[in-house]
């Protein structure tokens, strides 16, 4: 793996200085993927909720047991049949944007990236160290470290977990294999809402960290172009 | 590790640059560790970076098109759109030989616990007595069928579970003829498209006709082995353990076949919910 750098220099009369670099971390198909992946992921998530206003319980129907009352307002498409249309409607562009972009990291060789793999292991625990415990900040050598990689590849399955239980509670009859893997479309729905609030949790740390890491960071995905790298 | 080799660094226009290099060189020479094979390909100048920066964000632009959700106009017809899209992906999932998960006695859910789900009354008054079923459109014997008649048909009990668009299921014993031998019987034109049904308290149903011909589609007059309720559907409702709750209806009292719904595909349905919603 290895990735474009560019150096950048100005120019005075005769002579040049190099005034930074800049390293090409995200290829257009991951960027396109990465927005289109957010947008449908808030709204999935914003009509799932309101779907799921429509029986807040995992429990028997009678008696029914609400577990939490989700307020309307943080949810999207005011009635059930209006939140399954956003629903039925955004998990086919949320399910191409996760096929296009797991098929382009394979293929480019760029999920090395991403990707966590033993190799990532022995830097785990310095990052931990680092993030938690007020460590020194292990020198990077790529554009991500090892609980990147950890996190990453965690919401990728995440996101193959979310359209499995999600495909056994839409179509627990056809997929019944998929459904009885996860202890019956009961069951399914459960694992279904847990697998949101995971990954919410995982964008709840991601924004964080988009933050702490600064506006050049967060311009990479946009431009693709990461300027002064730390590697 | 040995410090990488000083890289001959093309400027934008091709020529040689020894100050980029220059550059670049101490660069390598400082963190060559670091680079792990990366290496710099070229220098810019920053106006130069800027253009690239630009072009590269002109390039993930499109994706704002999403943006066309938000418009109050066309946002209906997307919707509609992607439901429709989901119902044709429903439809090529069915399969007709596949069924639906049938269940042991013991996990039936109680009877007093299947929930009784109306749109509008619990009892629509059904006049039992002389209740028939109205039968026409794309076949050979329409007409006005008792329940005997549809009771006199080989009789079929299933254990399976039942889904609510709401979210809950339950798991009930249902009895009746298949929707089928039934078909057979009135000598339906099983190549039409469409089964509708019309229900006493004035809901309305489709059914599409691979649906109606699964094995385990009943015209049910039975639940937990006595005769349906009043509040479950009697005298006749359906039972179709592919589909969701809502398409199941209850107090049945007539059903056309028929090529064409004419913009009337069911009650919930017409109101924006999935026409198809197979399980």
């Amino acid at each position: 793996m290895s990735s474009t750098i560019l150096e950048i220099i100005r120019t005075k009369g005769d002579e040049t200085e190099s005034v930074g670099r800049a390293a090409y971390e995200h290829p257009l198909v991951v960027r396109w993927c990465h927005w289109i992946n957010a947008v449908s992921l808030f709204v999935l998530v914003g009509s799932g909720l309101q779907i799921f206003r429509a029986f807040p319980s995992f429990g028997a129907k009678i008696p029914q047991n609400d577990l939490l009352h989700w307020p309307k307002a943080f949810a999207i498409g005011g009635w059930l049949g209006g939140a399954l249309q956003w629903h039925l409607t955004f998990m086919w562009i949320y399910l191409a944007s996760g096929l296009v972009y797991v098929a382009y990291q394979i293929f480019s060789g760029n999920y090395g990236q991403v990707l966590f793999t033993h190799r990532d292991i022995p830097g785990v625990w310095p990052m931990v160290k680092h993030y938690f415990f007020r460590g020194g900040k292990p020198p990077a050598t790529e554009p991500y470290n090892a609980l990147q990689k950890h996190a990453y590849t965690t919401v990728i399955a995440l996101g193959v977990l979310s359209v499995l239980t999600g495909l056994a509670i839409w179509k627990p009859v056809q997929f019944s294999w998929l459904a009885w893997l996860m202890g019956g479309f009961h069951w399914a729905r459960l694992w279904h809402f847990l697998v949101m609030w995971a990954m919410l949790a995982f964008v709840f740390g991601h924004l964080i960290m988009v933050v702490l890491h600064g506006w050049n960071n967060f311009v990479s995905m946009l431009t693709g172009w990461k300027k002064d790298p730390e590697y | 590790m040995e410090p990488e080799p000083r890289k001959s660094v093309a400027s934008e226009d091709g020529t040689e640059t020894p100050a980029a290099n220059e550059a670049a060189g101490e660069r390598a020479d400082s963190s060559s560790l670091a680079l792990k094979g990366r290496e710099v390909v070229r220098s810019v100048d920053p106006a130069k970076f800027s253009q690239i920066s630009r072009r590269e964000l002109l390039k993930v632009a499109p994706v704002l098109g999403l943006g066309i959700f938000a418009v109050p106009k066309v946002q209906q017809a997307l919707l509609k759109k992607g439901l429709g899209f989901s119902d044709w992906a429903s439809a090529r999932l069915f399969r007709r030989g596949h069924h639906a998960l049938t269940f042991a006695d013991a996990d039936l859910t109680p009877v007093d616990q299947f929930p009784i789900n109306d749109y509008d009354v619990d009892d629509p008054g059904v006049n039992l007595e002389n209740w028939t079923l109205t039968v026409s459109g794309a076949l050979q014997k329409p007409g006005e069928y008792r329940l005997e008649q549809v009771q006199a048909l080989p009789k079929f009990r299933q254990n399976t579970r039942h889904v609510c668009v709401e979210g809950w299921d339950v798991i009930g014993r249902f009895g009746g003829a298949r929707f089928s031998d039934f078909l057979n019987m009135i000598g339906a034109d099983t190549s039409a498209s469409y089964i509708t049904l019309a229900c006493a308290d004035d809901y309305y149903e489709s059914l599409d006709m691979a649906t109606a011909l699964h094995p385990q589609t009943l015209l049910c007059y039975e639940m937990y082995d006595r005769p349906l309720t009043r509040e479950h559907g009697a005298p006749l409702r359906l039972s179709v353990p592919t589909k969701i709750g809502y398409k199941q209806a209850k107090y049945l009292t007539a059903l056309t076949v028929t090529n064409v719904l004419s913009g009337r595909v069911g009650y919930w349905e017409d109101q924006g919910y999935s026409s198809f919603y197979g399980l």
